[in-house]
């Protein structure tokens, strides 16, 4: 698979129709929607479909301690599965991730423990997985700012003659921001191996698009750096893989950056904090809800016979055992050491900063800090 | 690639020869991406031009377009795909160009280079070298002359320096880039044509250590790149009126070398800060408030703060107005009461 210049040049506006490979019934699109890209076969369908299912059941289970009060925060990414697990897939081993705060399930499907993930979330550390053996950033919370470090790692690779990828996720929020600017712009004038996944779920909080761009679609800002930029129906999986997998297959190929959008949809809210009722109508739910990611492909795997009650029944287990897991590890108490707190700051011992943690831990031996109530933090 | 660097100071000491500041940066980032081809440098103008300023002046011709390039002109850009690089194992130095041009870079600095060790619990440093020539006196038009050392050393994971003089700035800048973790860089620019005699590769004090560069009884002022001129010369004008006058280079502002500067100022009783920064919330703030509270009973007097106006930085013909000069310096130590 690999895109063809010809057919896309760098000067050619996405199409304003999204790239679909399955259409919300489950049936095989043929012709111009397809933007060329074939339909994966049945194999690669069925294990996208296993890790999202996987991945939904990790989101809700994530969701629901969240509101027991287990996790501080929970940015939910259901209803996005196909963006976040499609483009999360199409990444080999060596390749880097550079995620955002709403990319956990992707983090999941890359093979991070849900404890580790969700350590930031729960409030222990600010990042609890081991980036350099997972080739995954931690998950950013300023928009936009990853996606020049996945720049610069690329541009690192590059330079060292590493054939590997950086890929990094952004909102649809975020491409107002300056850093979104500035990456695509280095990733295209350096000719980085980047891939840009877009998620445009359509909200950055409350905030929909069309107070943030006039843009007729965000693929078409690549235009304008230089680069390739699909629009791409973000709820259909097979489009979401087939369209990352080529960027990917380029950027290693020394054909550089790519630019995806994913239009797609959160359903639930922002975060636990957040109130969605004050900024959208529970019809546009219900509209985006009937057209979920995992069910479109449910219906067209069923319908090539790849999707066995006994596969389906072994997919179950698979996402119940996640979910098991992740509750156990959540709901155990993390073992915190708060003189921690001064030891990763600097790689050599400040003194300053070593009297600090002296007294801290003269309070700590003194039972001040007794009173505090343990568990989770708000 | 190389893992380790093999050091210059293998070979044998040159003779000394008469070096600017900027020859002397120059100097160090040389060796330093002869020794480690890891070490990159970008930023605007860098390549042929060689800076602004000159310090990466033949690089470009000499390492090439992989090792030394001229990034697109966006701060934040470079200071982030510098972080993405040191992830990646390399040593890029960048360059800022000017203090008042590094503010686009702000959010990464502080939200990303200074916290990257913190939040990964030290599997993930960042060995990057940001350098922000800084500072006025050069007859700059506005944002060409701001002091925003204080920027970054209010913002813990950073470390921050400042050298003074040619050595410094090549044993310093050579340290930086071989430290583990993110330094800022500070280059004073009015001092970057000052010159003295040195035999490359010089290895000058750690760059984290303070130093002693006048010796007095009577008063210990504590300066930082380009004010430790200005100290130097107020303690040879003190001098004539009978009033010893010690002078110590901060050289490090962040970690701040207690120990030295409280040795010198227990012994002298007396200190004053100086810089070029205005007063209010700046650098001279925390220098007088740690040293009063760890030196207080060995004080005859309040620390004093030299600096800046509390005003947005003038223009080139009104700046002479507002840095700080050797006879600000000692009109001030004159507001002490002095018992003698």
């Amino acid at each position: 698979m690999s895109l063809n210049v010809e057919h896309h040049s760098v000067r050619t506006l996405p199409s304003e129709k999204p790239i679909r490979l399955l259409d919300n019934a489950g049936h095989a699109v043929t012709g111009q929607a397809t933007g060329g890209f074939a339909l994966p076969d049945c194999d690669t369908l069925l294990d996208l479909y296993r890790k999202m299912v996987i991945a939904r059941r990790f989101d809700v289970q994530v969701t629901a301690l969240t509101k027991q009060g287990r996790l501080a925060t929970y940015p939910s990414a259901y209803g996005q599965e196909a963006c976040e697990i499609g483009v999360i897939a199409a990444l080999e081993a060596r390749d880097w991730f550079f995620p955002t705060y709403r990319d956990s399930i992707a983090l999941l499907t890359r093979g991070i423990d849900p404890g580790h993930i969700l350590q930031s979330f729960r409030g222990d550390w600010h990042n609890g997985y081991d980036q350099h053996a997972h080739r995954c950033a931690s998950q950013a919370t300023p928009l936009a700012t990853q996606a020049l470090h996945a720049v610069g790692l690329a541009h690192a690779a590059r330079l060292r003659k590493d054939p590997i990828v950086a890929l990094t996720f952004l909102g649809d929020g975020a491409t107002s921001e300056g850093d979104a600017h500035e990456a695509f712009n280095f990733a295209a004038v350096w000719q980085t191996p980047t891939v840009f996944l877009v998620q445009n779920n359509q909200f950055a909080i409350s905030v929909p698009l069309w107070r943030q761009t006039r843009a007729v679609t965000l693929a078409d800002k690549a235009v304008g750096y230089g680069m390739p930029g699909y629009h791409v129906d973000g709820n259909d999986i097979a489009a979401m893989y087939a369209v990352a997998r080529a960027a990917v297959d380029r950027a290693r190929s020394g054909g550089g950056p790519t630019l995806i959008e994913g239009l797609t949809y959160r359903i639930e809210s922002h975060t636990n904090s957040d109130d969605p009722t004050r900024y959208r109508s529970a019809r546009d739910v219900e509209h985006w809800k009937r057209r979920d990611p995992i069910e479109r492909l449910e219906k067209y795997l069923v319908s090539e016979g790849a999707l066995t009650e006994a596969i389906r029944s072994e997919i179950t287990d698979a996402a119940e055992a996640v979910a098991a897991h992740t509750r156990d590890v959540m709901t155990a108490e993390a073992d915190l050491d708060p003189l921690e707190l001064f030891d990763h700051v600097y790689s050599r011992p400040r003194p300053a900063l070593m009297e600090q943690r002296a007294r801290l831990e003269a309070e700590l031996a003194e039972g001040k800090h007794e009173a505090e109530p343990a568990g989770a933090a708000r | 690639m190389t893992a380790t660097t093999t050091e210059t100071e293998t070979t044998a000491a040159s003779a000394p020869t008469q070096l600017t500041m900027a020859g002397a940066l120059n100097a160090a980032l040389r060796d330093a991406m002869a020794a480690d081809d890891r070490v990159v440098v970008y930023g605007e103008d860098v390549g042929p031009l060689g800076g602004v300023f000159r310090v990466t002046d033949g690089l470009q011709a000499q390492f090439g377009d992989d090792r030394i390039w001229d990034s697109p002109l966006a701060e934040s850009g470079i200071v982030g795909t510098a972080i993405g690089m040191a992830m990646y194992g390399m040593r890029p130095v960048v360059e800022m160009q000017f203090d008042a041009f590094s503010y686009p870079a702000f959010e990464q600095m502080v939200s990303h280079v200074a916290k990257m060790r913190n939040r990964t619990k030290g599997r993930m440093t960042l060995p990057m070298v940001v350098r922000i020539p800084c500072a006025g006196a050069i007859g700059g038009v506005e944002h060409h002359s701001d002091s925003s050392e204080a920027y970054w050393t209010s913002t813990p994971g950073l470390t921050v320096v400042m050298p003074s003089n040619p050595a410094d700035a090549y044993s310093m800048l050579r340290e930086a880039i071989e430290s583990e973790d993110p330094v800022v860089f500070m280059e004073p620019k009015s001092r970057y044509w000052s010159k003295a005699p040195i035999a490359l590769p010089v290895k000058t004090q750690p760059m984290d250590r303070a130093v002693l560069v006048r010796e007095g009884t009577d008063v210990t002022l504590l300066a930082y790149g380009p004010t430790v001129r200005t100290a130097l010369e107020a303690a040879d004008a003190a001098e004539a009126e009978s009033l010893s006058v010690e002078v110590v280079d901060l050289r490090s502002l962040s970690p701040f070398d207690d120990e030295t500067v409280g040795a010198s100022v227990r012994k002298t009783s007396r200190a004053a800060v100086i810089h070029e920064a205005a007063q209010f919330g700046g650098y001279g703030a925390e220098v007088a408030a740690r040293v009063t509270e760890r030196n207080f009973h060995y004080l005859a007097a309040p620390v004093l703060r030299i600096t800046g106006f509390d005003i947005p930085y003038p223009s080139p013909k009104l700046e002479e107005h507002y840095l700080p000069t050797p006879d600000r310096v000692l009109a001030a130590l004159d507001t002490w009461e002095w018992d003698d």
